[in-house]
């Protein structure tokens, strides 16, 4: 295994960025309105649909799934614990909630306010889960993100309480479950916010591998634990608030990607961190093209599709893998 | 030089670490022994920063260990703690390099480079540097995490119990290692021993705590006897030069 795995590692950035191009370029030909690329640059219709529709829906799966497995990376390196996601940690249910209380209490606020709030949310519920886990003795490996999963539950209970009182059931759902079918230009810009945070992420990759091995052997090296651990966490919740808000959340992405591509490659985070981000918008990709070929020409909603095929992965790996890491 | 001044720390009623006043060499090895409970690991720990004091200063050099930026302190001195295990799944190399973050902040230099391949030479890790450390045995992960802080250049290498769960072989050959440090080197070398021979035989000083005290401070000859044992453990010694060595016996 010792002398593949270093060619692995140097061949899986361009297998994945491969991958996404020919999905991508896929993604960019599916779609209700048959349109002949060949006459691009003389049809405007064919254009407008391709600039207004197909490129803007691409852009928003590649940019959402790369950031979304990014920040799963983030948060599971940083909790010490593989099954730690923004799904596992009750981060989104968190942001989902913040996005309701600006809905109910400033409806008018604009998309960046929302965020923002969003934001804020999936970052306090967020902490508040690493203050319990680091406050709880029993650190087993699969009992860490029950507590999450617990934890989110009670926000998206919370949640559920005001949305049913304000009539916001449906609209909580939407948050809840990714969809890219009402992706067109100018609605989707948002998520090029949390594409640049994933490569601020990467700027700083060597900060969050070292926290990661331990606030002890982060001080030793003059890492500042605590900022490594609140700067990482932060980029986790603006991720997930931004994809919430503007295409809902898919659910076990961050969890899936992150952990088949640690398996593979290791943990040195500033090596994963490129293939993860791809591997993670090619198989939003793949996932979003199935849901929009399945029931031609209606769609399936792309949460549905990864949240099926994530929960089983998510499942597998509980089952396989929980023993060998409980105590490693 | 590291000046310890007047440095507490206390859990509740417990004063685990009681105005200690110290001053540790630029050179050679200095342990630390005592029983359970004696603070030797609180002491260390405070001198490197990773836990906070009650009260007291710790200076390396002239630099207060607690008050100036982290990275400053972690180009004077490394701590390597025995509970520094980790379920991260990264490499002999990646880890050594690790070492060399207070100096190049990440982007790695021909100078980090070279000091890289002289750490995994040093500790004969070469063939193991690709390796991922959970892979590892005991003995080689211990060696790996010296390599670290060898990379990383310090003058001063602390180390908490880095006996703790070797077996004689590696145990021996990880004294051997850090001996050849602090002579070829001229690094000084701190760590917390509960073999009272393996102090005996490898340091150059010895400092004994007992109930968060320095309770005896001196060369081998001074401080492996059966009275200033017997004062640190509260139990009977034996000690016997053997081959030039004075060895403790305790066992009966």
């Amino acid at each position: 295994m010792a002398p593949s795995r270093s060619s692995v590692a140097a061949a899986a950035p361009w297998v994945a960025a491969a991958a996404v191009l020919v999905l991508g370029v896929v993604s960019v030909f599916i779609g209700v309105a048959q349109v002949d690329f060949s006459a691009i640059w003389s049809d405007p219709a064919a254009r407008q649909v391709l600039v207004q529709s197909r490129l803007p829906r691409t852009f928003a799966i590649i940019l959402a799934g790369a950031a979304l497995a990014v920040a799963g990376l983030i948060m599971q390196h940083l909790a010490r614990n593989r099954f730690v996601a923004p799904s596992t940690a009750g981060t989104v249910d968190a942001a989902a909630l913040g996005l309701l209380a600006v809905t109910i209490i400033a409806p008018g606020t604009a998309i960046m306010g929302k965020i923002a709030i969003a934001c804020v949310f999936a970052l306090a519920g967020t902490a508040l889960f690493i203050a319990l886990i680091q406050r709880v003795q029993f650190k087993d490996v699969v009992f860490v993100p029950l507590v999450g999963i617990v934890l989110g539950g009670v926000y998206a209970a919370i949640g559920e309480f005001f949305a049913y009182r304000t009539n916001l059931t449906q609209t909580m759902s939407v948050w809840m479950n990714g969809d890219f079918s009402g992706i067109i230009q100018g609605r989707y810009e948002t998520l090029w916010l949390a594409g640049g945070v994933a490569v601020l992420a990467y700027v700083f990759a060597n900060w969050f591998t070292a926290a990661g091995m331990g606030e002890e052997f982060a001080t030793n090296i003059g890492v500042n634990y605590r900022l490594a651990m609140a700067g990482g966490l932060t980029i986790a919740a603006l991720v997930t608030a931004v994809v919430v808000t503007t295409v809902g959340a898919i659910p076990f992405l961050g969890l899936i990607v992150p952990n088949i591509v640690t398996m593979m490659l290791g943990d040195n985070i500033r090596r994963v961190l490129p293939t993860t981000a791809l591997l993670g918008a090619a198989l939003v990709l793949v996932c979003d093209i199935v849901g929009r070929v399945v029931i031609f020409p209606y769609e399936i909603a792309v949460g549905v599709i990864v949240g099926t095929i994530g929960s089983a992965v998510f499942l597998t790996l509980i089952l396989r893998r929980s023993n060998r890491y409980a105590t490693a | 030089m590291i000046t310890i001044d007047s440095l507490t720390k206390t859990y509740g009623d417990t004063t685990v670490v009681n105005h200690v006043d110290l001053q540790l060499p630029d050179s050679g090895v200095t342990s630390l022994i005592g029983p359970n409970g004696a603070g030797k690991s609180t002491l260390l720990s405070m001198v490197s920063r990773i836990l906070g004091a009650d009260a007291g200063h710790v200076s390396v050099e002239g630099v207060d260990v607690f008050k100036a930026p982290s990275k400053q302190v972690a180009k004077k001195l490394s701590i390597l703690r025995q509970d520094a295990h980790t379920t991260a799944r990264i490499t002999v190399q990646e880890l050594v390099e690790f070492g060399r973050y207070p100096h190049s902040h990440g982007r790695l230099t021909p100078e980090c480079h070279a000091a890289v391949a002289e750490a995994l030479e040093y500790c004969d890790l070469v063939d193991l540097a690709q390796r991922p450390i959970h892979q590892l045995s005991g003995g080689q992960r211990q060696r790996a995490y010296v390599a670290m802080v060898l990379a990383q250049d310090t003058r001063y290498v602390l180390l908490d119990e880095p006996l703790n769960n070797l077996d004689m072989v590696h145990a021996t050959g990880l004294m051997r290692l850090l001996r050849r440090l602090a002579d070829d080197k001229g690094k000084s070398i701190v760590l917390v021993l509960h073999d009272v021979n393996y102090a005996s035989v490898y340091s150059d000083r010895i400092i004994a705590m007992r109930d968060g005290e320095v309770v005896h401070d001196g060369p081998p000859e001074a401080v492996i006897s059966e009275h200033a044992l017997g004062d640190v453990y509260g139990m009977e010694f034996s000690v016997h030069t053997v081959g030039g060595d004075r060895i403790a016996a305790y066992f009966r």
